[in-house]
């Protein structure tokens, strides 16, 4: 290798560790993501291209902007951000490690002069008494000590908590295990949308990001979906009942699913997202009797279906409304428009009935007298499907990182030191962080040695 | 007596606090300087039962649920939490003066929330009927009201600082005198924000796992979301800055104010001006 490349790597290296660098992405990442809550995300709605001229819409288009958080510069800064927290803790954690695992063990005069805490006591006795004494002491007021010979001095070593100097290391190997939990999730895991009519099942969904169908392996149906409202007005609850059917076998049966409830199956879960009527799949109610007497007759007939009556017609519905009023104010409550085609053929009757006027129809004079016991309308569930086998990676590096954060902030290495010479003792004391915390620890430490 | 005038009776004695502090600013009597904790821990302690009787009110008119639901209750709360970061710092610290700078955040939410919002209690819609609410608001409000604290120290910082250079750092007469050194204001912001830098931590994880709960993604790139890494990601920076040379001082203080008007902006500007999943919070 020639000096000026290996000069060029050791740049690189250098680069790669710095923590202005790091200061600099994180101030650049968050700059950045502003533009993509401005920019509407996905495919931004036409009202929003039509406020933005041509030359905007290219440029915001070259950018990315419309999907900033996967385009090429904003993963690119993702990746450099990682490659910062590697570098930086491969660099710096064998120095951490070795203050861990290979601590000094002995306080000369020179390393003394570096601890900021130090106080000298003039105490009779011995080198190996005083050792003994002091040890017992280190024992029982802060952490056990390693004692070490030199010259006819002791040296005695006690810490706490050195492991808390690994804490930032934590925090920051665990953003890289959350973004592993990220990419596994998005290699091996899709999220899809199914719409399920009341009644009926599926085992095929549709994933977002392409439409492309989605075999699930297992079938689900939907028995029932109901919302229900509060007096307000205000929706007070969505439920979907479903069935899963996995082999021939039921799984699950008529397990409710609520907004903030989904139904977890093989891993794929089920979450209630919406809802809507199915326009053509409802099944109506109807109460018929002929006006010359006999007992009525209920009938039920579906959406686009003709019936056959008692007196050889055939009946209908066109359409129907859950409140009338707002097209005959004369009227309230639900009512249908049905066609009524006598036997044999003949000009058809269209007329309405409403369900809270049974007697209404009685004044058509018509052989049959129809009342409207209303519909049940059929509803479509609308379910977000999601597969994620990352999701368990992305928790333990959140579990890392908040354990990983109350390390770094709420813990010290806190070190002293004794020297035992004939007839003189030294303490000296150090912490990693919050030195004043650490004073009053030590200058307790001191006061509670001058009672000895 | 009802949740609302408990909640007057601690807007007041915020009020009363916050003047007692400038007071204390001006004439430096220990005695006033108490007097505006001692308003302060009282309008705590009315401010506590007020919430806890909101809750309990909920329940009497049937749609019981923790007083967290709209832009009302979240400011009221905020407020709260801004009172008692303060209360731990000013009980462990003793620095008083940080009370002039802190204790009007808390005023300004409870007068915003009791004179210009509809304090009416709402039903929960199903969006927000889960647990996760309690914990996601409660962590992320937390973490705010540390990150109001900070901005409360930093603005000292900066004013202290200014006079130190223009006047010289031996003497600073009057008001500033009374602050605590900028080394301690240094520290001191410094402390506030790693109390609030992973409570800010488990206010996105634990919104993470209910988004990841109730519609089955942890993370979706909605405004608010993003919004609230952005003020991560700030507040990350300044936490670096400190071990860099030329960062510190009035470059982190003035990453702490950033941090804070960040904060804001993912508090209430996201649902002003932004469209997005979180609905709550936004006309309340
Ligand atoms: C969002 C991403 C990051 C987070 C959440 C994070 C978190 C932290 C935390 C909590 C600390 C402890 C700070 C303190 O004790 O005051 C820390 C320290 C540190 N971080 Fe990061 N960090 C991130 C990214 C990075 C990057 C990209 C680098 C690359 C150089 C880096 C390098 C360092 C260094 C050198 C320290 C100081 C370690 C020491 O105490 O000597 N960090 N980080």
């Amino acid at each position: 290798m020639t000096t000026s490349n290996r000069g060029f790597l050791e740049t690189l290296w250098d680069f790669f560790c710095s923590l202005k660098l790091a200061i600099s992405l994180l101030i650049l990442l968050a700059a950045t993501s502003i533009i993509g809550t401005i920019i509407p995300q996905g495919t931004p709605p036409p009202e929003y291209l039509q406020t933005i001229s041509a030359g905007k819409y290219k440029f915001y288009q070259a950018l990315g902007f419309f999907d900033m958080y996967h385009s090429w510069w904003f993963i690119l800064l993702l990746y450099l951000f990682t490659v910062n927290i590697v570098a930086c803790s491969i660099k710096r954690l064998p120095r951490v490690w070795k203050a861990i695992s290979e601590p000094t063990l002995v306080m000369d005069d020179k390393f003394e002069k570096t601890l900021s805490l130090t106080h000298d006591f003039r105490m009779d006795g011995d080198a190996a008494a005083l050792r003994d004494k002091m040890v017992a002491f280190l024992k029982g007021a802060f952490a056990e000590p390693v004692v070490t010979e030199r010259d006819g001095e002791f040296h005695l070593f006690a810490q706490k908590s050195p492991y808390s100097r690994l804490g930032v290391y934590v925090v920051h190997l665990s953003i890289i295990v959350i973004f592993i939990g990220a990419l596994i999730g998005s290699f091996f895991g899709y999220k899809a949308y199914v719409e399920i009519a009341e009644g009926t099942s599926t085992s095929v969904v549709h994933n977002r990001a392409d439409m492309k169908p989605i075999d699930l392996g297992f079938t689900v149906r939907c028995d029932k979906f109901t919302v229900s409202f509060y007096d307000t007005g205000a929706p007070k609850e969505f439920k979907s009942l479903l069935t899963v059917i996995d082999g021939g076998k039921v799984v699950f049966d008529k397990r409710p699913v609520i907004v903030n409830d989904p139904l977890t199956y093989k891993g794929i879960t089920f979450y209630q997202a919406s809802y809507r009527p199915a326009e053509d799949a409802g099944l109506y109610h109807f109460t018929v009797r002929e006006r010359k007497g006999g007992a009525p007759v209920k009938i039920s007939i579906q959406q686009g279906e003709r019936k056959l009556l008692s007196d050889g017609s055939t009946m209908q519905v066109l359409e129907s409304s859950q409140e009338v009023s707002k097209f005959i104010p004369q009227f309230q409550g639900p009512a249908a428009r049905i066609e009524v085609t006598p036997k044999g053929g003949g000009a058809p009757q269209v007329f309405i009935v409403f369900q809270n006027y049974p007697e209404f129809d009685a004044q058509r004079g018509g052989d049959l007298i129809f009342s409207y016991d209303g519909s049940e309308e059929k509803m479509f569930t609308g379910l977000q499907v999601a597969k994620d086998p990352g999701v368990w990676v992305v928790w333990a590096g959140c579990f890392l990182m908040v354990a990983g954060c109350c390390m770094a902030f709420f813990m010290s290495h806190r070190r002293v030191w004794i020297r035992v010479r004939k007839g003189e003792v030294t303490l000296g004391g150090s912490a990693n962080k919050n030195q004043p915390g650490f004073q009053l620890a030590f200058d307790a430490l001191v006061d509670k040695l001058k009672q000895q | 007596m009802t949740s609302s005038m408990l909640f007057n009776i601690a807007t007041f004695s915020y009020l009363v606090s916050m003047l007692a502090f400038f007071t204390f600013l001006a004439v430096k009597s220990k005695h006033v300087g108490l007097a505006g904790s001692l308003a302060a821990y009282f309008g705590f302690i009315v401010h506590s039962a007020a919430i806890l009787l909101r809750w309990k009110e909920s329940y009497d008119i049937g749609m019981g649920h923790a007083p967290l639901s709209n832009l009302y209750e979240s400011v009221v709360f905020f407020a709260w939490t801004i009172i008692l970061i303060f209360g731990i710092i000013d009980l462990k610290y003793k620095y008083r003066v940080v009370g002039a700078f802190v204790v009007p955040f808390a005023l300004l939410g409870m007068a915003w929330a009791q004179l210009g919002m509809d304090s009416g209690i709402q039903p929960l819609v199903p969006a927000l009927q889960s647990n996760w609410l309690l914990y996601h608001v409660i962590t992320c409000f937390l973490g705010y009201a540390a990150f109001a604290v900070a901005c409360g120290i930093s603005i000292m910082y900066l004013i202290k600082a200014g006079k130190d250079e223009s006047v010289g750092s031996a003497q600073s007469g009057g008001i500033i005198a009374m602050f605590p050194s900028i080394k301690i204001l240094d520290d001191l912001n410094y402390k506030a924000i790693i109390i609030g830098f992973p409570l800010l931590t488990l206010g996105i994880i634990t919104g993470a796992a209910w988004a990841n709960y109730a519609w089955g993604t942890y993370w979706s790139w909605d405004p608010k979301e993003t919004w609230s890494l952005i003020v991560w990601f700030i507040y990350a920076a300044f936490l670096h800055a400190r071990f860099t040379r030329g960062w510190v001082g009035k470059k982190a203080a003035i990453l702490s104010i950033v941090g804070f008007a960040a904060t804001i902006f993912c508090y209430l500007g996201v649902n002003l001006f932004l469209s997005g999943l979180h609905s709550y919070g936004g006309g309340g």
